[in-house]
């Protein structure tokens, strides 16, 4: 099946933001998993040299 | 090897190289199920929205697994006190009703044009949607307590109550002498005694997207786990901090 097949389908219009939400919660669930563990890396790891003298 | 990683610093090391690696094999399995689920024909029955079920089948999937994950962890941090086991139940909770989430908007898609309904208050729908409830109550409930140590026991107990839902998700759409849910969706075709009863030209792409979305949550588990192993480590050094 074409492309063009695809985005011109009659089912197309629940297909494709179908794919659109899985995308849109997989990119959510990454960046929010990745940016929370840097942040608190970073803070532990602030807090931790301020402890060492 | 459970025990070795109640151990924070064996599970930091473990995570550190398994957590990236859990993510290189997700990428390797979903890309490939994506082509050959795009490229596949359409059902004699469903036409095109067939390529619904390869994000919507792994979705709900990963969200029963993510559900045991989080029981699992819940019974080890109530049974042993394992403070890995309780970040490892907290990290879950979000991962569960982002996947959830994912089966239930994508199943709603499938069934406008199949079923000529958004949604319907059938059994799977029905549970599917309580575990949804269930993971964002645990993410609330332990949201709503300020003292993490106080936090552990009611979120445990909600999140081991709730392995009923799970239960009854699967029990939901099966027909046995004993019991026999009578269903609008579909029942069991994939992992059934007789083998699945779908073509090998839709079970290799929902074969590769399941696997695929499962070490995608493993890797998010796992990165995510690290995280609140880095909050508390935080917030522990700002108690000594404000006590000196």
């Amino acid at each position: 099946m074409t492309l063009a097949a695809l985005l011109h389908d009659k089912y197309a219009v629940f297909v494709w933001p179908a794919y659109a939400v899985t995308a849109v919660i997989f990119v959510w669930m990454v960046a929010d998993t990745i940016a929370r563990a840097r942040r608190w890396r970073r803070e532990a790891e602030r807090l931790e040299a301020e402890r060492t003298p | 090897m459970l025990t070795a990683l109640a151990n924070p610093h064996r599970f930091m090391a473990f995570s550190r190289w398994a957590a990236p690696l859990c993510g290189a094999l997700a990428v390797l399995l979903i890309a490939p199920g994506l082509w050959l689920g795009l490229a596949a024909p359409p059902d004699y029955q469903q036409g095109t929205t067939v390529r619904i079920m390869f994000v919507h089948v792994p979705a709900a999937w990963t969200s029963m697994f993510a559900y045991a994950c989080l029981g699992g962890s819940s019974l080890i941090s109530l049974v042993f006190r394992h403070a890995i086991a309780d970040a490892a139940a907290r990290a879950a909770a979000p991962l569960g009703a982002g996947f959830t989430l994912l089966a239930l908007i994508t199943g709603s898609l499938w069934g406008r044009p199949m079923w000529g309904a958004w949604w319907v208050w059938d059994a799977r729908l029905t549970s599917v949607f309580v575990l949804f409830l269930l993971f964002v109550g645990y993410v609330a409930l332990r949201s709503a307590i300020d003292d993490e140590r106080k936090a552990v026991t009611p979120a445990a107990i909600l999140a081991l109550s709730g392995l009923i839902v799970l239960a009854i998700v699967k029990l939901s759409v099966e027909c046995t002498p004993i019991l026999c849910v009578n269903t609008l969706h579909q029942g069991e075709s994939i992992f059934r005694a007789d083998g699945p009863t779908i073509a090998p030209v839709f079970l290799i792409p929902l074969a590769l997207m399941g696997a695929g979305y499962t070490f995608a949550f493993g890797a998010l588990w796992l990165e995510r786990t690290r995280g609140e192993v880095w909050r508390r480590r935080a917030e522990a050094l700002e108690v000594q901090a404000a006590g000196r």
